[in-house]
C-alpha cells in the first residue's frame, strides 16, 4: 500500500524530469500536448454527450410540460417541483427509499462486516473461500431473476415462504406478502438483502485480509478474546471500508428500480413505490416527461450529495495508514 | 490439585471453543441454505409440471424431463441470450479499450490540464442512469438509435467509462515507469508504448474490468427495458419479464427460463472466481 503511494508520488515527480531532460519537448511541447488529446477524446465525447448533457437536459425538461395530444410544449417554470411537494406518492417513495437505505446499511454493511469477520476467523482457507463464494452467488444473478424468484416465493398458493411458515406452525403469519400494503416494501427489501449481503461480505473479507496478522498474534498474546480483537483491531482497521460501504449503499438505495418494478411495479396502491419506479410510472406510463424529470432531479440531488460524501471520504482516507 | 483444576479449566475452554465452533458452522450452514435453497427450488420447479408446482413446494419433481427448459429456450430465451451476448461483449470491448486509452492519456501522455480531465471522469461516477433516462429517450430517437443494439452498447459504454477508467488509471499509476522511459529513449512513440508496453502490463486489471463490466451489462435492466421494444432486441432481463407476462400461468416454463438466464453468469462466476474477486477488490476504491 505504501509502496504504491511512493510510486505515485515518484511518478508525478518524474514527469517533470523527463520534460526538462529532453530539450526537443520544449519546442514540440504544445503540439505533443494537443496531440495527447487523441487518447481521451472518444471517452470525453461519450461522457459529455451521454452522461453529462442528459443531466442538464433533464432540468430543462422538468421546467416544461408537453401536451400528449398536440405534442406542444409549454414552459411551466417550477410548477413540476411544486407538484412534487403535494404528491403523497413522492413522500411514500422517499420513505421507502429511506427504509431501503437504513435496512441495507444495517444488514449489508454491519451484518456483512460481522459475517466476514466470522468467516475470516475460520482456520482453513478452503472453507473461507467456500463460504465467501456460496454467499456471493445471488449477487452474480440479475435482479430480474431474483426479483421474479422471490415474487414466486412470496406467493400464497405456490410460494415457499407461506408453506414453510405453515410447516413450522406459524400459519397465522402467512399472507400475500407482496399483495398487502403493509408488507410489500419490506418483502422487496428482504429480497434485496438476500441478494446483496454476499457481495459486501466479500468486500469486507478482502479488507480484513489486508490487516497484518501480527496485530492479531500480539493481541492473542495479550490475552484479548475474539470479541475484543474484533472490536479493537478488525473494526478500526476496516473503518474506511465501512464508511465507504455506508455511502455506496445509501446511494444505491436511492436508485433502486429493478426489483420493485419486477416484484410489485410499485403496488399495491402505490405502497411500494420508490423514486425510480414513480419516475418511470409518471414519465413513461403517463407520458408526463416534465413531471418525471422533476422526480429525476430529486434522485440527482440525493446521488450528488452521496457522491460528494464519497469523494470527501476517499480523499480523507488517503492520509491515514 | 492445582494441576487437576488447571486441566479442568482447559477442558472447559476446549468445550467452549468446540461449542462456539459448532454454533458458528451451524449458523454459516443455515445461512448457506437460505441463500442456495431458493435457487435450487427455482431450478427444480423448471422440471415440474404445473400441477406439481401447485402441490407441496418442497417436493421433488416426479421426473427430470427437460421439456420445460426446451420450451423456454425456444420461446425466446435463445434470442434473448443472443442479444445479451452481443450487447454485453460489444460494450465490454468498447468500454475497456476506450477506458484504457483514456487512462493512458490521463497518466502517461503530455496532456495539459490532467487534473481537470480526471475531475470530469470522476464526476461521471456520481451521475446515475436513472436521472438521465428521460432526456436519453429523445436523444436516442433523434439519433435513430432507439430500438437498436447500438443504443445499449453506446449507453453501457458511456456510463461505465468513468468507473473503468478510474480502475485502470489507478493501476497505471502504480506501474513502474522505467520501461516507458527505456522505450522512449529507443525512440518509441506514445502509441507504440501504449500498445507494446503499458497495455500488456495492465492485463490483470483489464481482465478484472471485463468481468465487472460483464456482470453489469448482463444484468442491466432500466436501459434495456426503455431503449428496446422489439422481442428480437430484448436482452435477457427484459425478455424474462415478457415471458412472465406472456406465459404467466405456465409457471414451470417461467421457472425454466429464469434458471436458464441465471446459469451462464453463475457458471462464469465459479469458473473465473479468482478474477471476479480481484476485480471486486480493485473496485472497492470506487
Amino acid at each position: 500500500m505504501t509502496a504504491m503511494k511512493h510510486d505515485y508520488k515518484g511518478g508525478a515527480v518524474k514527469i517533470g524530469f523527463t520534460g526538462s531532460r529532453r530539450p526537443e519537448r520544449g519546442r514540440l511541447g504544445p503540439i505533443t500536448g494537443i496531440l495527447s488529446f487523441r487518447w481521451i477524446v472518444i471517452a470525453f465525447v461519450l461522457i459529455l454527450w451521454f452522461v453529462y448533457y442528459p443531466i442538464i437536459d433533464n432540468f430543462l425538461v422538468s421546467t416544461k410540460n408537453q401536451d400528449i395530444f398536440t405534442g406542444e410544449t409549454a414552459f411551466v417554470g417550477l410548477d413540476n417541483y411544486r407538484r412534487l411537494q403535494s404528491d403523497p406518492v413522492v413522500w411514500t417513495a422517499i420513505v421507502n427509499n429511506t427504509l431501503y437505505a437504513v435496512i441495507s446499511v444495517i444488514i449489508q454493511v454491519f451484518g456483512a462486516f460481522v459475517l466476514a469477520a466470522l468467516i475470516e476467523g475460520l482456520s482453513e482457507e478452503r472453507w473461507r473461500r467456500f463460504w465467501r463464494a456460496i454467499y456471493f452467488v445471488p449477487s452474480a444473478i440479475s435482479i430480474t431473476v431474483t426479483g421474479l424468484l422471490f415474487y414466486f416465493i412470496y406467493q400464497p398458493d405456490i410460494g415457499l415462504l407461506d408453506s414453510a411458515l405453515t410447516q413450522i406452525g406459524l400459519a397465522d403469519w402467512s399472507r400475500a406478502w407482496l399483495g398487502e400494503e403493509q408488507t410489500a416494501i419490506y418483502a422487496i427489501i428482504a429480497m434485496s438483502q438476500w441478494q446483496g449481503f454476499g457481495y459486501s461480505t466479500l468486500l469486507f473479507a478482502i479488507a480484513i485480509q489486508k490487516i497484518p496478522r501480527e496485530l492479531y498474534d500480539a493481541a492473542i498474546m495479550d490475552g484479548a478474546g475474539t470479541w475484543r480483537r474484533l472490536w479493537n483491531i478488525t473494526f478500526p482497521l476496516t473503518r474506511e471500508m465501512t464508511g465507504l460501504m455506508v455511502i455506496v449503499t445509501i446511494a444505491g438505495a436511492f436508485q433502486v428500480f429493478n426489483e420493485v418494478m419486477v416484484m410489485t411495479g410499485g403496488g399495491p396502491n402505490n405502497s411500494s413505490q420508490v423514486l425510480g419506479t414513480w419516475l418511470y410510472q409518471q414519465g413513461f406510463i403517463e407520458n408526463d416527461f416534465g413531471y418525471g424529470a422533476a422526480i429525476a432531479s430529486v434522485i440527482f440531488v440525493i446521488t450528488l450529495l452521496t457522491g460528494f460524501a464519497q469523494l470527501w471520504y476517499t480523499k480523507r482516507r488517503r492520509i491515514d495508514l | 490439585m492445582s494441576v487437576s483444576s488447571q486441566s479442568r479449566e482447559t477442558e472447559r475452554t476446549d468445550f467452549v471453543a468446540v461449542l462456539a465452533k459448532v454454533c458458528l458452522v451451524a449458523f454459516l450452514s443455515s445461512l448457506g441454505v437460505v441463500v442456495l435453497y431458493p435457487l435450487f427450488w427455482m431450478a427444480l420447479n423448471g422440471f415440474k409440471t404445473n400441477a406439481e408446482i401447485f402441490g407441496n413446494p418442497f417436493a421433488l419433481p416426479s421426473g427430470f424431463s427437460i421439456a420445460n427448459y426446451i420450451s423456454a429456450w425456444n420461446q425466446g430465451i435463445r434470442n434473448y441470450i443472443a442479444t445479451s451476448v452481443i450487447v454485453t461483449l460489444g460494450s465490454a470491448v468498447c468500454t475497456v479499450f476506450v477506458s484504457a486509452w483514456t487512462a493512458y492519456g490521463l497518466t502517461r501522455s503530455k496532456l495539459p490540464g490532467k487534473p481537470f480531465f480526471v475531475g470530469i471522469v470522476l464526476g461521471g461516477l456520481m451521475l446515475s442512469p436513472t436521472v438521465a433516462v428521460i432526456p436519453l429517450v429523445r436523444m436516442m430517437q433523434d439519433l435513430g438509435l432507439y430500438n437498436t443494439y447500438w443504443a445499449l452498447i453506446i449507453l453501457y459504454t458511456a456510463f461505465r467509462i468513468p468507473f473503468t477508467t478510474f480502475l485502470i488509471r489507478a493501476y497505471m499509476l502504480g506501474l513502474p515507469r522505467d520501461l516507458d522511459e527505456a522505450a522512449t529513449m529507443d525512440g518509441a512513440s506514445e502509441g507504440q508504448i501504449f500498445w507494446r508496453v503499458t497495455l500488456p502490463l495492465c492485463k490483470p486489471i483489464l481482465v478484472s474490468c471485463v468481468i465487472l463490466h460483464v456482470l453489469f451489462a448482463w444484468n442491466e435492466y432500466l436501459f434495456a427495458m426503455i431503449f428496446t421494444s422489439g422481442a428480437d432486441l430484448q436482452t435477457l432481463p427484459v425478455g424474462l419479464t415478457s415471458i412472465m407476462a406472456k406465459h404467466g400461468t405456465n409457471y414451470a416454463v417461467v421457472f425454466a427460463a429464469m434458471t436458464l438466464s441465471a446459469l451462464p453468469i453463475v457458471v462464469t462466476f465459479f469458473a473465473a472466481q479468482r478474477f471476479f474477486i480481484r476485480g471486486l477488490a480493485e473496485g472497492i476504491g470506487k
